[in-house]
């Protein structure tokens, strides 16, 4: 019996359920609809709530911490014997990690614009259901340590990017 | 609170625009990746296509071989950039892609190159991905690496290793497992993270070496442990080994407990919730070994912290069930928290507090959760009408005002489910509690005036049909079922009509006043509704006032003795192939599949969270009931006294499962064996079981009931009948062998052959005790009950028990001897106490109403000594209570 504390999924919605980004470590959803199912349920539970600080609750058998900011909804499950503080610690490592790499703006359009960011994020927490790293700092500097390139003044950037960069502006201005 | 919804609304639109995937296609940004064969890579534009795809796998969205090999073969290219954030991005997407075993070779040298980099972040990663997508031969290539990097400096690089060791060893144990010198040196890493996952993998490893484990567990206790999550980690091991080591409580201290209360202190919450978990889940704790378990989880009860709070009362709520006087500190606590936001905790508060809560602090506590009820979602309320269902069943004294509680919350909104909840946990207060009956059932009388649920109507008024009658005032149902018939749908309409008929039928003086509402019914526009009150009005006599004929009560409302599954599978093929036949109500099978194997044939199923008592055994004693009395050898037997529950006679996964169901009556048992052939290349014919009665002298053989076929997994039952002195708990041993013709089976065809072998199979013995011959029947009012019976029939006696475990054992082994049913709750002991008195009742054999009062006391010494008094009609019964005592 595998007695390691582990985590079953971790998810990140926005306000009205749909996914942003999602991870799972077990085999308890084999498919994406159960995925889906899954999550359409936790969110449609946990909906009501006022999950500022980090709320909790259970769910078919598992235990599901979460907290809420903006629009974006931040889930971790275990499972019901696992230690529910356990849990508690991971979603807020996750959280602060996100809210570091976000630079405060923690909101669904931010996080979709940096959707590399907390994919890497995602992936430097949890490495197939066991914690890899709890810390917030530790986990965003290990993701950031590349990106500080993208946020780097102009000047360090090459003609092209800025460009590109320049560019991206440009069309998202004119979209609006 | 809902600020930042109301935001969300405001500019949705907006924001639907800024998404950078608004309208992303797979077939784009497959186009897209070609970016990835430029000569001159662009790592920026790179990185987002990556992302793009990234993000339609995370959507959901799949590729197709061809496409995932594509893009893998693409994103090898990528390994030529030095970018670093675009590098991981490659690991990420091939750790996504999950390449197959001829793909990993194109990027394994790569990886290889990234493992032995000079930057740490290559380094760890590319040790993920590697061990992620590697096979065994691949992975003996890169062991040297491996263990290097479990000692490598960076902390992340050892953790990267180690965690991929600890999901290697589940594919390749024998390869991680010779890393135990290196994983053993991490152990001792001063990085915390790194000692956390080392002691996970070294433990994963040794796992079955106890020995091992034990020296391991000891060693850690006495040096340091770095992080929270390695401490948590340890006091799981230490649990096991608590566990596995023989323990023995009158030995003194418990191994390790003295670490586990230590770490009750640690800095970390995470680390003291833990401990506290532990020890209120050590086997037999004691009192002394819980209280400061239970002193920092009351601390949690009041943090700010919303988790901290639910992760306490859970435990509590746990601890409440076997030992419910040592959570009684905290109630304070927990009445505090019905209140709370999170409804979660409010409800596990509650239904804690139920556990917890003496007979005095009921009313208080009702009141606390009428308030509560209305603002709870149903899913909560079912659990919280569960609760109370149970409480009253402990405190039967209480059961008005619980009874009116429930139909209380019965009259507000609900749903479905919960309203099913509040009339089944009336129903069943109105079975075991007999002083209930009466205002149990207007309450559901006046709970179908108003009624959305036809399914709920129709079970109340066939619950009423079946009660009502045998109240004290039978009449003033007839109101409410009447009404039924004027204002309701079909189906509720000929329910009612159906009730109708059994107040008509059961009660001779109120036959021509229901006479006179049936002939209404005839009217009605629906036809069941008017055959159902033309056969009642055309079989239930002339309606003047007489007694209704014992076969017409039989025919119209006796139990079918067929399984009404079996009964419409018959019909079913019956319509299907038309015949001039009438259909023979004798050709549907009456055998009926057994609970028990139902249950065990649905593996990993969980037991439900909240038992529903009462309910469960009821239907088992009806249907065990109706089996035998559909055997003609065992009709004359007369009425069935009682069933004990299946004892099993062979263990698990063997090739015949066997139990056994003791079924007594007044001169005769039957043992009824449930057979399960688990076989599927045989079927067995002519089954019996060969019963040993030599060591049960008073017993002796008068028949048996063989099955003619017993085929793979569908369970098939023989008998075998005994005959035994009339009323006397006779006892004795029994051995049985199972003897039967085995013919093999084609697996492809299913055909078996036509010749077979005979064979025989040992079971295991049992015995029919004492204890089968007591009904568990409890009593609502025990002072009132004792009093009826008076001195005459008593007989008090003293027995020393001699040393016990705690008062808590010896009085739940006197319950056993006995099999009678405890009252009021008094079947737990509080864990201090010194004495104790338990309340039991029981129907003995003959159906002689025994009550018994036990008076329990212990001494230093674990010395019990009992007081027995027992009350029943005949004295001669209060002295076969004794009896039992004194040779048990």
């Amino acid at each position: 019996m595998d007695l390691c504390p582990s985590v079953k999924n971790i998810l990140l919605l926005d306000s009205e359920g749909k996914r942003i980004a999602v991870k799972y470590y077990s085999d308890d959803w084999p498919t994406n609809s159960a995925k889906e199912a899954f999550e359409k349920a936790v969110f449609t539970k946990t909906q009501k709530t006022n999950a500022r600080t980090e709320e909790i609750a259970m769910f078919e058998s598992n235990i599901v911490v979460y907290k809420f900011v903006q629009d974006l909804h931040f889930y971790v499950t275990g499972g019901e014997d696992e230690n529910e503080v356990f849990l508690a610690t991971v979603l807020q490592g996750f959280f602060d990690a996100v809210d570091i790499l976000l630079r405060g703006n923690v909101d669904k359009k931010e996080a979709l614009e940096n959707l590399d960011l907390i994919l890497l994020c995602i992936d430097g927490i949890v490495d197939g259901g066991i914690v890899l790293e709890g810390d917030a700092n530790s986990i965003a500097s290990k993701v950031a340590s590349h990106s500080i390139d993208s946020g780097a003044p102009f000047s360090e950037q090459t003609i092209s990017q800025a460009l590109a960069t320049a560019r991206e502006h440009l069309t998202r201005s004119l979209l609006k | 609170m809902a600020q930042p919804l109301v935001k969300k609304d405001d500019d949705r639109d907006e924001e639907a625009d800024y998404s950078p995937f608004l309208g992303i296609e797979k077939g784009a940004v497959l186009q897209e990746a070609r970016v990835f064969h430029d000569p001159q890579l662009d790592a920026r534009r790179c990185s987002q296509v990556i992302t793009k795809l990234l993000y339609l796998l995370n959507q959901g969205e799949t590729l197709t071989k061809i496409e995932a090999t594509e893009v893998f073969f693409a994103v090898t290219k990528l390994f030529q950039s030095k970018d670093i954030g675009l590098r991981r991005m490659v690991y990420l997407m091939i750790k996504e892609l999950s390449p197959s075993a001829d793909e990993v070779i194109i990027v394994t040298s790569s990886l290889m190159k990234d493992m032995n980099s000079r930057t740490d972040l290559f380094r760890a990663n590319a040790i993920r991905v590697l061990c992620r997508i590697t096979d065994g031969t691949l992975l003996a290539q890169i062991e040297r690496y491996l263990k290097q990097a479990i000692v490598d400096k960076n902390p992340v690089v050892a953790s990267a290793a180690l965690v991929s060791g600890i999901h290697l060893l589940q594919t390749n144990p024998e390869i991680v497992k010779r890393w135990s010198n290196e994983v053993q040196e991490a152990v001792q890493s001063r990085a915390a993270l790194v000692q956390f996952h080392a002691l996970a993998l070294l433990h994963q490893i040794r796992q079955n070496d106890r020995l091992a484990v034990n020296k391991l567990v000891a060693s850690l206790t006495k040096g340091t442990v770095r992080s929270p999550l390695a401490q948590c980690l340890l006091i799981r091991y230490i649990s096991q080994v608590i566990k596995e080591s023989s323990f023995n409580s009158q030995a003194g201290e418990r191994p390790f407990y003295d670490y586990l209360e230590g770490c009750l202190r640690h800095k970390a919450e995470v680390v003291i919730f833990e401990a506290a978990r532990a020890i209120t889940e050590l086997s037999n704790v004691t009192t002394r070994e819980l209280t400061p378990a239970i002193t920092v989880l009351q601390l949690f009860l009041s943090s700010s912290k919303p988790v901290l709070r639910f992760a306490a009362l859970r435990t509590l709520n746990k601890v409440a069930m076997t030992h419910p006087m040592a959570v009684t500190n905290c109630n304070i606590d927990m009445e505090s928290l019905i209140s709370d936001q999170n409804r979660s905790i409010a409800t596990l508060a509650i239904t804690t507090l139920l556990k917890t809560g003496n007979e005095s602090s009921v009313d208080r506590l009702m009141k606390q959760i009428t308030n509560f009820m209305s603002d709870i979602a149903d899913e909560f309320k079912i659990v919280v009408v569960e609760a109370i269902r149970s409480l009253c069943l402990k405190f039967p004294l209480k059961y008005r005002s619980l009874m009116n509680f429930l139909s209380n919350i019965l009259r507000e909104e609900g749903g479905f489910e919960y309203k099913k909840a509040i009339v089944d946990s009336i129903v069943i207060l109105i079975r075991d509690i007999p002083d209930a009956k009466e205002s149990g059932l207007l309450h559901l009388c006046e709970f179908i005036e108003d009624c959305e649920f036809t399914y709920l109507s129709t079970q109340i008024l066939h619950f009423l049909g079946n009660e009502g009658p045998k109240t004290s005032d039978p009449s003033k149902y007839i109101r409410y079922i009447y009404n039924r018939v004027i204002l309701e749908n079909a189906t509720v309409r000929a329910s009612a009509v159906s009730t109708l008929a059994k107040f008509g039928a059961m009660v001779d003086s109120l036959k021509p006043r229901i006479f006179v509402l049936l002939r209404r019914c005839v009217f009605d526009n629906d036809d069941e509704v008017r055959d159902r009150a033309t056969l009642y009005l055309n079989t239930l006599g002339d309606g003047s006032v007489a007694e209704t004929e014992k076969d017409v009560k039989e025919f119209l409302f006796g139990s079918l003795d067929i399984p009404l599954t079996n009964m419409e599978t018959s019909l079913k093929n019956y319509i299907q192939d038309p015949t001039e036949e009438p259909f023979d109500i004798n050709s549907v099978p009456k055998e009926v599949k057994s609970q028990s194997l139902a249950e065990k044939k649905a593996p990993g199923k969980k037991p439900a969270a909240s038992s529903t008592p009462a309910a469960a055994p009821t239907s088992a004693a009806d249907a065990y009931e109706r089996l035998l009395s559909s055997i003609p050898e065992f009709a004359s037997f007369g009425k069935l006294f009682k069933s004990s529950i299946p004892v099993e006679l062979t263990e698990a996964e063997t090739e015949y499962s066997v139990n056994v169901v003791k079924h007594i009556y007044d001169s005769h048992v039957v043992f009824q064996y449930n057979c399960t052939n688990t076989i599927p290349e045989q079927l067995l014919e002519n089954v019996t079981v060969i019963v040993d009665a030599s060591d049960a002298e008073e017993f002796s053989e008068v028949g048996t009931k063989p099955l003619r076929s017993l085929p793979y997994d569908t369970p098939g039952q023989t008998f075998v009948a005994f005959e035994k002195p009339e009323g006397v708990p006779a006892v004795g041993k029994f051995s049985n062998v199972l003897r039967f013709t085995v013919k093999e089976v084609d697996p492809t065809t299913g055909e078996a052959e036509d010749d077979g072998v005979e064979d025989e199979y040992q079971l295991e013995d049992f015995e029919v005790v004492a204890a089968d011959y007591i009904l568990k029947v409890g009593v609502s009012n025990f002072k009132n009950a004792w009093e009826s019976l008076g001195p005459d029939g008593e007989r008090i006696d003293e027995y020393g028990l001699g040393p016990r475990e705690s008062l808590a054992e010896a009085v739940s082994t006197v319950i056993n001897l006995l099999g009678m049913q405890p009252c009021e709750g008094t079947e737990v002991v509080p864990s201090n106490s010194r004495s104790h008195t338990c309340l039991l009742s029981g129907i003995y054999i003959g159906n002689v109403k025994v009550l018994v009062r036990l008076s329990f006391g212990i001494d230093g010494a674990k010395e019990v000594a009992m007081k027995l008094a027992v009350r029943s009609e005949n004295e001669n019964v209060s002295e076969a209570i004794h009896e039992i005592v004194a040779s048990g």
